[in-house]
């Protein structure tokens, strides 16, 4: 089996010319200084750099949580840096599912609660919530957890809580930022196979991370250094199957 | 999507239960209160009229007072007789003695008043029989032996569940025939129990146990139709031509106005309750002021959540309606326990300072929503500020 399709025709996110400033006049900041980057449907993407690169920034962009100073960033063909805020909610809510380092889980809220939290928002019946909450529960293997709070689930547990959460709008990327970074090596396999296979029925992953071992999984991997991109290696795939088998 | 942020208000609620009942503290004592003394207010305003009543809505009481001569001068039949004849507007002129009592029947005793009366003054009074029959004309013209039982005279000494019409009973050293009994009175004015009495034609009372003519007070009852103060400026110069005193003397005797009475307790009762609602909406902004203290605080604890909500696409405007909710949601709980906490309150004070229990519909839906708008007025800035929240920044917050 092989993650990650064949790139053909539009990209589906865009970045061209892209820069950020934080703060003004003397104490301003330059983070990205012209980044342009193509992704295709279906690519999985480890993004990486050292800190202060700009691969977080790129990331709070690419998930439409930020906009840039300049530059254009289509998704899906839409000029994202010229919607407003409402408007890169709805976006978020449609086609963006994300995964964060420390799982961001709402306490004392049962598993299946977590992951029915962004069907809240879409005006579902509640049936409705349920069956697709425990569909993406499912996906990560966690049907038997579904009444656990945070608290009760190890980190993998809580990771794939997250990622079912993620998962339950159906979306067409899914921003993992550093994933396994609270989780030993073992449980880090497992999520990173989890991903995998996840890119392999069809979603475009976007992940962040330092360690080689996790970006090894991705079927390209962008570097970052000093706010621009300095490489883009593709086809690396083979070696982290291999790699994880062994 | 307003069902579900309810929903979620409530289990948020649930999670802090501790917090969010200290945090409602002091609505659910404002409305408390609120709702008790208002209810308070109107069993006081209620009971004050029915005493009113007693008294006669539109009515004079006329008595003698003691002069800077030290005397008194009682006034008596006669001037009675002509303040029913010469003055215009006058409905009733009737006079009233009493004396203390012992009523005994049966083997039983009872100290009580014996008040002299004529039909015309228990009707001045809009005091009715209950059983039996009002005095005759004969009856009260020889001043025949013949009585109306008083309600706590009659549950004091006569046998319950038998009509006590028809019976002898003697009071003092008078023998007199029971013919019938008044009904309940209440608290008379000046302090008397108007229920503790008995009855008797204001000429045996005045014969038998006060040996002379004198009156103690009468009362005049005039046409509504008539200006009160027009009768009373008739009533007294008529008043002080028959007692002959000069222009420089001042008078030797007090006329009340039951209806200034009536507006002078409403007033008061008025005023109490407007200084109580000052205090309990004092308590309440406090009150209110805690719920925003405690909704910056939720917003400051759950920032990570919010960062959460925005990333998976909340709008900015669904986030300020879930806190916006939780504090209106909040405020209306208390809302609700302060009420039912007003409800026990009013009726056990109510059932402590003798007063009647007078549900009042709008003071408790006035409470109810008064406290969810101050949800609304004290969580509105939370929420807000939880919708203006960077997503990112947000997710950051530790």
């Amino acid at each position: 089996m092989t993650a990650g399709r064949p790139a053909t025709g539009e990209p589906l996110i865009q970045l061209e010319g892209i820069t950020k400033t934080f703060g003004s006049g003397a104490a301003a900041f330059q983070a990205l200084k012209g980044v342009d980057l193509a992704i295709m449907r279906g690519e999985f993407v480890a993004v990486m750099g050292p800190s202060g690169s700009g691969k977080s920034t790129t990331m709070n962009i690419l998930g439409c949580l930020d906009v840039p100073t300049s530059g254009v960033f289509r998704f899906r063909g839409v000029e994202v840096q010229k919607l407003d805020r409402d408007q890169r909610s709805l976006l978020r809510r449609r086609y963006l599912g994300f995964v964060f380092q420390g799982f961001n889980l709402l306490a004392r809220t049962t598993a299946l609660e977590n992951v029915e939290l962004p069907l809240l928002y879409r005006g579902e019946s509640k049936a409705q919530r349920r069956a697709a909450a425990m569909r993406a529960l499912d996906q990560v293997g966690l049907v038997p957890w579904a009444d656990h709070t945070p608290a009760e689930l190890s980190g993998g547990q809580q990771q794939r809580v997250a990622i079912a959460r993620a998962l339950v709008t159906e979306p067409d990327v899914l921003l993992a930022d550093e994933p396994t970074g609270n989780l030993d090596s073992e449980r880090s396999v497992e999520i990173m196979q989890l991903l995998q296979r996840l890119n392999a029925e069809g979603i475009t992953i976007l992940m962040v991370t330092h360690e080689e071992d996790m970006a090894a999984y991705a079927g390209t991997i962008v570097r970052f250094r000093d706010g621009l991109v300095e490489r883009i290696e593709r086809g690396a795939v083979g070696h982290a199957a291999e790699g994880a088998a062994g | 999507m307003l069902g579900t942020s309810i929903l979620l208000a409530l289990r948020e609620i649930r999670r802090h239960i501790l917090r969010s009942i200290l945090t409602t503290l002091g609505i659910i004592i404002g409305v408390a209160a609120v709702v008790t003394m208002v209810t308070l207010g109107n069993g006081v305003t209620a009971s004050v009229q029915e005493e009113i009543s007693s008294l006669g809505a539109s009515n004079f009481i006329v008595f003698p007072v003691r002069t800077t001569r030290g005397t008194i001068r009682p006034f008596d039949d006669a001037d009675v007789r002509a303040v029913g004849q010469q003055i215009a507007g006058v409905e009733i002129a009737a006079g009233n003695v009493s004396a203390n009592a012992t009523a005994f029947y049966n083997g039983q005793d009872w100290d009580t008043r014996v008040q002299g009366v004529t039909n015309k003054l228990l009707e001045a009074q809009s005091v009715k029989i209950d059983e039996g029959r009002a005095f005759t004309r004969d009856e009260e013209e020889s001043g025949k032996n013949v009585c109306l039982l008083g309600l706590k005279v009659r549950e004091a000494i006569f046998p319950p569940a038998t009509s006590p019409v028809g019976a002898r009973m003697r009071l003092g050293d008078v023998s007199c025939e029971v013919i019938g009994t008044v009904e309940e009175r209440g608290q008379g004015g000046g302090g008397a129990d108007d229920d503790d009495a008995v009855y008797l034609p204001l000429k045996n009372v005045q014969r038998r146990f006060r040996g002379n003519e004198n009156l103690d007070y009468f009362v005049v009852k005039y046409d509504p139709a008539y200006a009160a103060a027009t009768v009373q400026d008739s009533l007294v110069a008529l008043l002080r031509e028959r007692r002959l005193l000069q222009d420089a003397e001042p008078n030797d005797f007090n006329v009340i106005d039951t209806a200034q009475v009536n507006q002078a307790l409403g007033a008061a009762t008025g005023a109490l309750t407007a200084m109580v609602a000052v205090i309990a909406s004092i308590s309440l902004l406090v009150g209110g002021i805690g719920i925003m203290n405690i909704m910056l605080v939720s917003v400051t604890e759950r920032t990570r959540e919010i960062g959460i909500r925005l990333a998976i696409g909340a709008l900015a405007r669904e986030v300020r309606l879930q806190f916006l909710t939780e504090a209106v949601v909040l405020c209306a709980l208390g809302g609700l326990v302060g009420i039912a906490l007003g409800f026990v309150a009013s009726i056990g004070l109510a059932a402590v300072i003798d007063v009647p229990y007078v549900f009042d519909p709008v003071i408790n839906i006035v409470s109810f929503l008064f406290s969810a708008i101050m949800g609304i007025v004290f969580g509105y800035y939370p929420a807000s500020r939880a919708s203006k929240l960077d997503p990112i920044d947000a997710l950051r917050h530790e």
